[in-house]
């Protein structure tokens, strides 16, 4: 059954996008992250166009941060004073991105800027995954090593503007999370992605955060980056469709939930390596399309008379 | 009728041919109204008419003009980049030919190009000026075949059939992608390699339900449109979480 989406203005079968939509979901509740950088390459792939692509995957973001956000904020979870903070930058960094992304527009490059962004940044996020979970394995097999500290302090720690963030057990330095949001921010807004996958590694290894408190503290402030994007993507550029949008929703909902109780019968380690794979697979993809030559040189964008 | 006839006439610039009553045709659609819905997978529209005598009928069907911009790809650092562009404006947006014969038998090249007969003879304008004619043909020949292969250009003629010496039809085929907005439909009844009368008759292709409704929004309103999109979301991720609450 086709559905026509208004913004796009082409039609899709509506199993395929909840298929998407679920897929993405199951994914994002087994491994635990936002699944938007999974999402926008996908709907690339079925000839969704990469400007609305972006925007409608931010739309749908916001639907699924809020689901996951809640989740997390009942078992108190959530950095709140981190949360605002991280927001402050990413607000600066979001306007800078859909401003970004209208100039790339204007000048023909935005297609490849998205692919290639995404290609770089899954390539580098899909090698370190591995590595890193591939480490872990060999650990498992020899029980045993030093316990690590709470947290390293490093020179970036000690940056002016000093603050305490009592929620997790911080005094760092304001501007590292302030510019930790406006790149996540800046990403958001060029990629689509809520940039978890970014935010928490950064949250966990830049700014020390007690684990517990990343996904929560991560989900809380992409709602309002997401949100964000959305709205400067609906005003400055006119690509999100929210038809697409929800019947995305739609599936990454119910997906989401049945990879939560999947994952929680996994390995953590194998887990990673798992998505690791699937990470590289979408990167490898990417930059693959940009490398053949495509099929006619010529491409056509139609604009107001 | 003829008010109508005339003003068209004008409108085409046609008006110095003697409207001898010989000459007479009428033509219309069955329709002047194409609705783009949810489930909408292309529609056809009949025309029909009468000549008053022998002649032949050439139809050109027209979509809204915009400007299109072209880019050309090229090799840099082993990546496909888009390297140049060209802008053409006045570009129609659905342009299909139809006829009741073979266009080389029934119509010498220069009307073919005075009312823009064929794809080849659309007038489309390069904005750049300072590019080779070489260039822009080849960045025309592009967009031609790209709108081609979105089936938004037709690809050959299509058939207007004679029922006897003076009933005409012909099916409008329109394609699933068909882009909004205002049409028209010209139609020229020739007789001895010359265009002897014309008529124009209007169609609009509008989103029509809910789609088009967002649309629309989507475009006036866009502040309003991009707050509905995220509390909506917003809602329906509350919504969703409700039944795991204690999950």
């Amino acid at each position: 059954m086709d559905i026509y989406l208004p913004i796009a203005a082409m039609s899709l079968d509506v199993f395929v996008l909840l298929a998407l939509g679920g897929a993405v979901g199951f994914l994002s509740g087994v491994f635990g992250v936002g699944g938007g950088f999974l999402l926008t390459p996908l709907l690339i792939f079925i000839g969704v166009p990469h400007a609305v692509a972006v925007a409608s995957s931010a739309n749908q973001l916001v639907g699924a941060s809020v689901s996951g956000a809640l989740a997390h904020w009942r078992r108190g979870n959530v950095d709140f004073q981190m949360a605002f903070v991280l927001l402050a930058g990413g607000l600066v960094g979001s306007a800078t991105g859909v401003w970004l992304f209208a100039l790339l527009r204007r000048i023909g490059q935005i297609d490849l800027a998205i692919s290639l962004s995404y290609a770089l940044l899954l390539g580098t996020l899909g090698s370190l995954m591995l590595a890193e979970s591939t480490r872990a394995i060999l650990r498992l097999r020899k029980p045993g090593g030093p316990r690590r500290k709470l947290h390293q302090h490093i020179w970036l720690h000690g940056l002016p503007l000093k603050m305490r963030f009592r929620r997790s057990k911080l005094y760092i330095s304001a501007l590292l999370p302030l510019t930790l949001g406006f790149s996540v921010g800046v990403l958001s807004a060029i990629m689509g992605v809520g940039g978890g996958f970014v935010m928490i590694p950064a949250m966990i290894y830049i700014l020390g955060m007690p684990t517990v408190v990343v996904p929560g503290t991560s989900l809380f402030q992409i709602i309002f980056v997401a949100a964000s994007v959305t709205v400067l993507q609906a005003v400055g550029n006119g690509t999100v469709d929210v038809v697409l949008a929800l019947v995305l929703l739609v599936g990454g909902v119910v997906g989401a939930q049945l990879g939560t109780r999947f994952g929680q019968r996994l390995r953590g380690e194998q887990l990673r390596a798992m998505l690791a794979f699937i990470v590289l697979a979408v990167a490898a993809k990417l930059l693959f399309d940009l490398t053949v030559a495509p099929p006619d040189l010529y491409s056509i964008e139609t604009t107001a008379p | 009728m003829t008010r109508w006839l005339a003003l068209t006439l004008a409108l085409l610039g046609l008006s110095a041919i003697p409207a001898r009553a010989a000459d007479e045709f009428i033509a219309d659609l069955t329709t002047h109204f194409i609705a783009i819905t949810t489930g909408f997978t292309g529609t056809e529209v009949v025309l029909f008419g009468a000549t008053d005598g022998t002649g032949d009928v050439i139809a050109i069907v027209r979509g809204p003009e915009h400007d299109a911009v072209v880019r050309r790809k090229s090799r840099v650092a082993g990546l496909w980049v888009n390297t140049q562009q060209m802008t053409f404006t006045g570009v129609p947006s659905y342009y299909a030919v139809y006829s009741s014969r073979p266009l080389d038998e029934i119509a010498p090249p220069q009307m073919q190009a005075l009312h823009q007969i064929g794809l080849a003879n659309l007038r489309l304008g390069a904005a750049e000026k300072n590019r080779s004619p070489e260039e822009i043909n080849d960045f025309r020949a592009a967009l031609i075949r790209q709108r081609q292969r979105e089936g938004v250009f037709g690809t050959g003629i299509g058939r207007i059939a004679f029922l006897g010496d003076r009933l005409f039809r012909a099916t409008l085929q329109f394609p699933a992608n068909l882009p909004t907005g205002d049409y028209h439909v010209e139609i020229f009844l020739v007789r001895d390699k010359t265009v002897i009368n014309g008529q124009t008759t209007p169609l609009n292709a509008s989103q029509a339900g809910i789609d088009g409704d967002v649309y629309e929004f989507a475009n006036r309103e866009a502040l309003f449109y991009g707050i509905i999109a995220v509390v909506g979301a917003a809602m329906a991720g509350w919504l969703a979480s409700l039944p795991f609450r204690n999950a």
